[in-house]
């Protein structure tokens, strides 16, 4: 019966083939690490958002008068209505927590490099959209930080010269951030961008497969037709797509083994998830920021305006320069950065474990600026916390440009020819 | 790269008290699980607060329902303006007249113990003082120059501050060794301090109950929901194990 | 690679175990989502039971009482009504005796009340849900013999003063009548009965 019904559909679209070639035969290197979590989670959390957003947006009001008193309805009155908005606040930072773990890892084991580049380019817009994201949700609650942290983020537009007020007033639609900006963002946020979220993730995937997966070591699993002897070759089955092109050794089909691997990340990170979601929704008020719980106020700025903690890197860059205009340029400039590492780094070798030493302490520094630049975004401004602005941010750009120099004759230790696992 | 974990791990205390210190407070002993003191609290908040300030976005009947009475005994003694039991708890006080008797308009006290955190509102409450100056004759050791009358003087009594002299001659007020102003009472209020530190607890308690009322109900599911996750992922680690011996 | 030997049936347990859980836990998942969907509390105060002053209605007249987003007809019935509804026109009912399930168990008698004197229906033709009209008096232009009753504007059905539908018409089932009962003897409640309070 069954059969009868998968041969059916496969004679009319091609189901079974496509899943073998993406899942079931998909050759996925056998060495992969704790860092290949992420990519799994990252998904997760996608579903998540996507779902409670949808379920959300059932009793949120988006306008001026009410969005703040829906949110709390939403808390009070809808049955398990705080458990959706948790879950949904705290998919927010957890997408960002694992995104930026993913990226990590494609740091450390180079999986930007060729032929990997649009790949990386692919999971840059991701990024760009999911910043997006969080900045337009984050106005949603209406509340007091929402105000005065989009008030913030879109003055910065008028630092553009000669069209940058224009800009604003265009951005906001409105003298002040006011009903017409919230209903703008709620638009964008819960239709166009997570649309092209999605569109984004498939291509992402399209093109992952279509390279195929890094590893920690950094060496291909594909092999010249050929050249590898048949006692060598990995055992399981793979679809012919990767088959009849390549010798494959040292992989594993993705299903059942990441799948049942996933499956073991998943429960273990939605113990860590859960465990926020219940116990410390507000994130120590990271997730959740206390003045967002009193509505806007245009005419009262809390004490201390600070960007949710996952824009803090890019907030500090921002305020450590002294000028408008510069400063803004430089924090864009923290993402072309980012977009443009596949071409910064020209090395051939693409594994953390055999480049050189030089490179190890520039990845180390570049994750402390990172880091200590975040924390600092979280903070008031001090001369101390503005002197460490500016030393993180000469390392998060001196990271680049070192990179630039050192990898074109870098010392690399020798290769394997084989993944030994 | 195991470097970098523990470089990260190292970062995190680092992370702790987002909102930064501020000013000592003292600990609120309040206890969501006590009805009793929920119910004291309800009754002081809806007799002292609610004049002035709303909690607009809970409902009496929800209330009654979490704090443990019935809604004929909320009907009878807790709402004051002849509404439904299902409504909202909206004051009869109009923002705009509200900012013309006390300068702003009293705020929305739903949620205040999650902007201000627990342990401010009640220092805060016990941390009036006289002080002439001021229109309503009080002024207050957290929230310097307050708005607000000391609704509680009729329970707490007078209280009074002590002042000393700092370096530059200026008049201030005396802390005491935890850096909480020194404040004590005529004597002259319905209650004794003991009473009055209860009363303030309980309005304290009752406060936090408003800003989140399912968060029993959540710690609660929490904890079964952990328990189940726990349970899966030891099949989980089992079931990959069990795959992944055809590969090792 | 060292080929271990499969173990069957550990792998097996251990999938369908993982299943099972999995299962379990997506089932978890869909509560809140499936439960936000009902009425509420908001909806739940606006659909709250809603008080009536019966001590100065007039024996025959129809009020109007909007419980829940419908119209409820409340009617004080004369003693005359009520010894025609008893016995006076059952072999022209669909179903006189109230078998079907249109009422709580209080109202399955000749009046469909709990107090005789009162009827508490909703005024929700229960063809296509219009709203019948109240025929005091000339209903028997429509049913020969019956003085009272309600009649279906939209297409013809007929409901007696116990809101019971006759023959040949559309309607399927009487009249609804809601939870209702009597906090004392001039005030009704609709929407809650001695049951829930």
């Amino acid at each position: 019966m069954l059969a009868n019904i998968v041969s059916w559909i496969d004679k009319r679209i091609p189901m079974t083939d496509t899943f073998n070639k993406h899942v079931g035969q998909y050759p996925a290197p056998a060495n992969f690490n704790f860092w290949y979590f992420f990519g799994s989670l990252a998904m997760l959390v996608l579903v998540n958002q996507i779902l409670t957003g949808i379920w959300l947006t059932m009793n949120y009001t988006p306008s001026g008068a009410d969005a703040f008193a829906s949110v709390e309805y939403i808390m009070r009155d809808v049955e398990y209505g705080w458990l959706l908005r948790y879950m949904h606040s705290t998919g927010a930072s957890a997408f960002f927590i694992v995104v930026y773990l993913h990226m990590l890892r494609g740091m450390l084991y180079g999986s930007y490099q060729k032929p990997r580049e649009l790949l990386w380019l692919f999971g840059m817009f991701i990024y760009l959209v999911l910043m997006a994201e969080g900045f337009m949700g984050y106005l949603l609650p209406w509340g007091n930080m929402s105000f005065w942290g989009a008030q913030v983020i879109i003055s910065l537009f008028g630092a553009i010269p000669v069209i940058g007020d224009d800009l604003t007033l265009w951005i906001r639609g409105d003298y002040v951030i006011s009903g017409a900006t919230l209903n703008r963002f709620f638009a964008l946020h819960v239709i166009a961008l997570p649309l092209v979220l999605v569109i984004l993730v498939f291509l992402h995937i399209v093109a992952l497969h279509e390279v195929g997966s890094n590893n920690p070591e950094g060496i291909d699993i594909k092999k010249p037709k050929g050249s590898v002897a048949p006692e060598e070759l990995s055992k399981f089955k793979y679809h012919k797509h990767y088959s009849d092109k390549y010798d494959i050794v040292d992989a594993v089909p993705f299903h059942p083994y990441y799948s049942v691997k996933d499956i073991m990340g998943v429960v273990g990170f939605l113990f860590f998830f859960c465990a926020v979601i219940f116990f410390a929704p507000e994130g120590g008020g990271y997730f959740l920021e206390k003045p967002n719980f009193e509505p806007a106020n245009p005419l009262k700025t809390p004490e201390h305006i600070a960007p949710v903690w996952y824009f803090g890197p890019f907030y500090t860059i921002l305020r450590v320069v002294p000028d408008k205009l510069f400063g803004a340029v430089l924090m864009f400039g923290a993402i072309i950065m980012l977009f443009l590492l596949p071409w910064f780094d020209r090395g051939h070798v693409k594994s953390i474990r055999y480049r050189s030493l030089a490179h190890k302490i520039n990845m180390t520094q570049f994750c402390i600026c990172f880091l200590v630049l975040g924390f600092l975004g979280t903070k008031a401004s001090s001369p101390l916390y503005n002197f460490l602005g500016v030393v993180t941010s000469v390392g998060y750009f001196g990271f680049f440009i070192a990179l630039f120099f050192y990898s074109k004759n870098e010392k690399t230790k020798p290769l394997p020819e084989r993944i030994a696992h | 790269m195991k470097k970098l974990l523990i470089a990260l791990v190292a970062l995190l205390p680092m992370l702790g008290n987002a909102a930064g210190g501020g000013a000592p407070m003292l600990h609120a002993p309040i206890d969501l699980t006590d009805n009793a003191s929920l119910q004291n609290g309800a009754k002081l908040f809806m007799n002292y607060c609610f004049g002035c300030h709303d909690t607009r976005y809970q409902r009496y009947n929800r209330v009654a329902r979490d704090i443990g009475i019935s809604d004929e005994l909320m009907i009878e003694n807790l709402i004051f303006t002849g509404v439904k039991i299902g409504n909202l708890m909206t004051n009869a006080v109009e923002d705009e007249q509200g900012a013309k008797w006390f300068g702003q308009t009293p705020p929305d006290l739903t949620m205040i113990t999650r902007v201000k955190g627990i342990d401010y509102v009640y220092t805060y409450l016990k941390s009036f003082y006289a002080d002439p100056e001021r229109p309503f004759g009080v002024n207050n050791s957290v929230f310097k120059d307050v708005g607000m009358p000391h609704v509680l003087q009729s329970l707490q009594g007078l209280p009074t501050a002590e002042f000393e002299t700092d370096a530059d001659g200026v008049k201030v007020l005396k802390h005491d060794e935890h850096g909480m102003a020194i404040i004590t009472t005529d004597g002259s209020g319905e209650m004794s301090d003991d009473e009055f530190d209860i009363a303030v607890r309980d309005i304290t308690n009752f406060l936090t109950y408003a800003s989140e009322p399912s968060k029993l109900e959540r710690q609660n599911t929490g904890k079964w929901v952990l328990g189940f996750l726990a349970i899966f992922f030891i099949l989980a680690y089992f079931l990959k194990k069990e795959y992944w011996r055809d590969v090792h | 690679m060292s080929s271990a030997p499969e173990n069957n049936g550990r792998r097996r347990f251990l999938t369908l175990a993982t299943a099972v859980v999995g299962g379990a836990g997506t089932v978890g998942v869909a509560v809140p989502f499936i439960k936000s969907w009902n009425p509420s509390e908001k909806a739940k105060a606006a659909g709250a039971p809603v008080e009536h002053n019966v001590s100065k209605m007039l024996p025959g007249q129809l009020v109007r009482v909007k419980w829940r987003g419908k119209p409820v007809y409340v009617v004080r019935r004369t003693e005359e009504v009520l010894a025609e509804l008893k016995d006076g026109h059952l072999d022209q009912l669909k179903d006189p005796e109230s078998k079907v399930v249109q009422q709580p168990e209080y109202a399955c008698n000749s009046h469909r009340s709990p107090n005789p004197e009162y009827l508490v229906v909703l005024g929700v033709c229960t063809h296509l849900g219009c709203a019948p009209t109240y025929r005091a008096g000339d209903f028997n232009e429509v049913v020969e013999g019956v003085k009272n009753g309600f009649f279906c504007p939209c297409h013809g059905s007929k409901f007696d003063m116990a809101g019971r539908v006759f023959n040949n018409v559309p309607a399927p089932k009487n009249l609804q009548v809601p939870p209702h009962m009597f906090k004392d003897s001039g005030t009704l409640l609709i929407g809650v009965d001695e049951g829930d309070a």
